[in-house]
């Protein structure tokens, strides 16, 4: 059995509770390649959790692990102390993990109101003839989740695009519409998937403030990947660094900053 | 001094105010603010018990008589009743620009001498906090939206809800303080103190005592028959004296209800959704609802393009004529009602204006094809003349009176008189009591008799008994030749144009005159667009030799126009420059309630100026800009400067 009792308190005075999550000995295949070799690390509840490294190290299909797309062949994923099954993708869902994509996955007809509800579809519980008689129990429980979804599109300040398409939005509200759906699930573990790949200095400042915030705000754990170095090191209370599908570091980021592996890794070594 | 309805059935207060209300229509709505995406109302007893409230919590957290509290942030119901509260406090609201950066915030919570803050969210609290170094009178903050505020150290922190939790808690105990300090308000105690936007230097807490709020409010709401069951919607800055006056002053006097939007950006929509009876909005606004339902009908279908233009053709020859009562054709009569039905009742609820009784616009001149354009639709939309040191209200326009060149006949109670050199005085109950802290400006201003002066040039018609306002006193000028100078009358006929957002043209004392124009993106974005031409900035398209050859047309256009007024020939453009940025208020070329400030864009953009009088083909120059966290950056250009054709000043002055 995994501790879960041991936290940890953050520089700036935050309280990280027990093992939310525990990947050990990861190891990933596909065909002959590895994509990930035996890698261990866990998450712990309440902390930003970052996954870095150069283009091709494995940072997405280990966030795949993570969500369940990907079942490992060899190592174990432990979730809230337990071993975890290979699922579905909705049973994910309903065990309380929520993500974005890298590439932004909305139904891009729907509004962003819809599109956020779509989040709420794992909370609802009334059938498909409770929901076309559309009387009593479906009704009210539209309404209780509205009011989430509502919760959710004041907090990330999108209110001026509620009932727009989501086509019709720029790819950093796209993004952070996203944000939204995944929100509206009231995930206890959100994957990010590059959150700030393709913004400008100003949007990235916005969604980093999103994500402290909801951090912050929710107590979400966070489990992210980023390319942007500046923002990881600002973000997150704990990273892995992971190269050719090894974990060359982990630690807090000024650990990581000053770790030899990771700075060779980066900026490159003369093999000589 | 009118003191005649003084104490009219004792309410000498805004909270005597709030008191009657909440006993005489408590159960009709008072507030509304849309949130969750739906609108949350509270009826006038309930205002008064959350009011209530907080003032306890107030005098509970230590608030005095006579402390100065300032209120930073947007509209919204719960700001409007801090003023409340701290006025039950008997404590002096101090409403400020929310959008202000740190510094210029330091300067007027240091001036008022602030101890308390009450301010809408994270972004107010941490420019406060930036700045409280420099306040040696600031001790304690109060903030509404707890985001992101968790971690923040909270010595000197309370959230809103639970500064109102203390005070129900303790309202046993403090209630009778709360009675007593309610109870000592009188028409000469100071109601609110406003800061003026600072045209001119630094802005100025302009004093307003419960005289100048209520007997205002009293009889401009008599003016216009304002009734309880009117709405309006509050998203003006709630530090300029005007929504002041709309939103606490008249709507207590007459017990109507404050919507506030959603958010800025969901303004529009929420505009729509309540469709005020009473608006307000400076000339900006309707001209920039105007341009965006021209570019919407140039993306239209051909078919409902020829509609539109056919109706609008017949609404502007006799809209104005109809809203004004006066006779009209039977025929012109039911073709104006086809046109009600198929074109005008649909755009004016698309801009939220189907049930507007009363509309207003002020703080500058507006075009007058702008202005009919709204009358045209048969929206009551009229023009006021005022300013923070009347309490607003100096002229108005009265129903059936209503044209775009005056603003209007002298509100009740307002003595009017026009010194020789063409500056405009005035007295009225509405006068305010001083400038906070600055005797020196208060005497400049107001002389021993009341009288104060605006600052604006004009001349009172004979035959109407209209005011008109021709410009800043200090903005008129001469030309070399002699020629009277107004700038503001030639900004005005460039502002019209959709494409263009704003102008500012010189030539005080010189031969010709020139102008800076600022593009408005919206518009020539649109138009970009549709003709297939790719630009990658503001700068990039503000440069295009296309959009310079439309602006010259402009120019060229208002020149005509212009050389028709004999006295103002003189003032056509002869050379412009299109700007490489947007006018703004963060770099200081703007006030907060975006008016030109002209002598620093003279000494800012000096160079261009030059190079426009120089005979220069071009410029190169570089421009510091402020970005809205307060950093400094800075932008260069090759600006190319274009000349105007200019029309044959007016017969008659050749002939001379």
């Amino acid at each position: 059995m995994l501790d879960q009792t041991e936290g940890y308190t953050t520089a700036d005075g935050r309280k990280i509770g027990g093992v939310v999550m525990e990947m050990k000995n990861i190891t990933l295949r596909f065909g002959g390649v590895e994509a990930i070799k035996d890698i261990s690390f866990d998450i712990r509840e309440g902390e930003i959790r970052a996954i870095i490294g150069p283009n091709g190290a494995g940072k997405s299909s280990m966030l795949n692990v993570i969500s369940g797309f990907y079942v490992p062949q060899e190592g174990q994923v432990y979730y809230k102390g337990a071993p975890r099954p290979p699922m579905k993708p909705f049973e994910v869902a309903r065990q309380g993990i929520a993500r974005t994509f890298q590439n932004i996955a909305l139904f891009e007809g729907m509004t962003v109101l819809d599109n956020v509800m779509t989040g709420r579809l794992t909370h609802m519980k009334t059938g498909l003839w409770g929901q076309a008689i559309w009387k009593g129990k479906a009704e009210a429980e539209e309404t209780a989740n509205r009011e989430i979804a509502e919760k959710i599109i004041d907090f990330l300040e999108i209110q001026a695009i509620r009932k727009t398409p989501v086509a019709r939005l720029p790819y950093g509200l796209k993004k952070r519409v996203e944000l939204a759906r995944a929100l509206a699930a009231e995930p206890s573990l959100l994957l990010l998937d590059e959150p700030m790949a393709g913004m400008n200095v100003e949007e990235k400042e916005d969604m980093s403030r999103f994500i402290l915030d909801v951090n912050d705000e929710f107590g979400t754990t966070i489990a992210l990947i980023e390319h942007d170095m500046g923002v990881v090191m600002d973000l997150s209370d704990r990273v892995v660094v992971m190269d050719y599908g090894k974990k060359i570091g982990d630690g807090t980021p000024d650990d990581v900053r000053n770790n030899q592996d990771v700075i060779d890794a980066y900026l490159g070594v003369s093999h000589d | 001094m009118v003191k005649s309805s003084e104490g009219a059935s004792g309410l000498k207060s805004v909270p005597a105010l709030l008191h009657r209300n909440a006993n005489e229509f408590g159960s009709a709505p008072a507030y509304r603010e849309k949130e969750f995406g739906i609108w949350q109302s509270w009826t006038w007893a309930e205002t008064l018990e959350e009011v209530e409230a907080l003032a306890l919590g107030l005098i509970d957290l230590g608030v005095q008589p006579g402390d100065h509290i300032a209120v930073i942030g947007r509209n919204r119901p719960y700001l409007y009743w801090s003023m409340m509260s701290a006025q039950m406090a008997g404590a002096i609201p101090v409403p400020l620009y929310q959008d202000a950066a740190a510094e210029e915030m330091a300067y007027t919570l240091d001036h008022s001498g602030a101890r308390f803050v009450i301010a809408g969210d994270q972004e107010q609290v941490d420019k406060v906090i930036e700045v409280q170094g420099q306040l040696p009178d600031f001790e304690q903050m109060i903030y509404l939206d707890p985001r992101g505020l968790r971690k923040y150290d909270h010595a000197k922190l309370h959230q809103y809800s639970h500064v109102q939790d203390a005070g129900r808690t303790k309202r046993d105990e403090l209630a009778p303080e709360m009675a007593k300090r309610i109870a000592a308000l009188d028409y000469d105690s100071t109601c609110v103190m406003l800061y003026t936007s600072g045209t001119t230097g630094k802005p100025k807490g302009v004093v307003l005592s419960n005289r100048n709020v209520i007997e205002t409010s009293k009889s401009s709401s008599e003016f216009d028959g304002l009734r309880q069951s009117d709405d309006i919607l509050a998203y003006l800055p709630m530090a300029w004296v005007g929504d002041f006056i709309f939103s606490v002053g008249q709507a207590l006097w007459s017990g109507f209800c404050t919507n506030c939007p959603e958010s800025a950006d969901t303004m529009h929509v929420d505009l729509r959704e309540i469709g005020p009876t009473y608006y307000f909005a400076p000339p900006r606004v309707f001209e920039g609802q105007l341009t965006n339902v021209m570019i919407r009908m140039e993306d239209a279908g051909a078919f409902k393009q020829r509609m539109f233009h056919y109706f609008m053709a017949h609404a502007r020859k006799v809209g104005p004529a109809i809203l004004d009562g006066k006779s009209v054709g039977f025929m012109d009569r039911m073709k104006y009602a086809l046109g009600e039905l198929m074109v005008y009742g649909p755009l004016k609820n698309t801009l939220g204006f189907s049930r507007v009784r009363v509309g207003y616009t002020a703080g500058e001149a507006i075009g007058p094809e702008i202005f009919d354009f709204y009358r045209s639709l048969g929206i009551n939309l009229k023009q006021l003349y005022g300013q923070t040191e009347a309490t607003v209200f100096i002229t108005a326009q009265p129903d059936g009176e209503v044209r775009s060149d005056t603003v209007g006949v002298k509100c009740p109670g307002v003595e009017l008189k026009i010194e020789p050199n063409g500056e405009v005085f005035y007295r009225s109950p509405g006068v305010f009591v001083e400038y906070y802290k600055n005797a020196e400006s208060t005497a400049d201003t107001k002389d021993p008799e009341g009288w104060v002066a605006t600052g604006d040039a004009g001349f009172i018609e004979e035959d109407s008994g209209h005011l008109r306002i021709i410009d800043r006193a200090k903005d008129v000028g001469q030309m070399a030749s002699g020629a009277l100078f107004a700038p503001k009358y030639v900004e005005n006929k460039l502002k019209f144009f959709p494409n263009i957002l704003e102008a500012v043209v010189f030539g005080n004392g010189r031969d010709e005159c020139t102008a800076f124009i600022n593009i408005d993106l919206t518009a020539v974005g649109n138009w970009a667009e549709r003709n297939n031409i790719a630009y990658a900035s503001y700068q990039e398209l503000a440069g295009h030799p296309q959009v310079l050859t439309t602006i010259t047309e402009h120019v060229e256009e208002v020149n005509r126009s212009v050389a028709e007024d004999e006295m103002l020939s003189g003032c056509q453009v002869h050379r412009f420059v299109v700007l490489h940025k947007e006018l703004d208020a963060d770099d200081g070329e703007l006030t907060r309630t975006r008016k030109v400030r002209r002598r620093i864009i003279e000494e800012k953009y000096g160079d261009i100026i030059t190079a426009l009088y120089d005979g220069s083909q071009e410029i190169s120059t570089t421009t510091e800009v402020t970005y809205e966290d307060g950093r400094k950056g800075s932008i260069s250009a090759t600006l190319e400067i274009r000349a105007a054709v200019t029309s044959a000043v007016a017969q008659k002055m050749a002939a001379e």
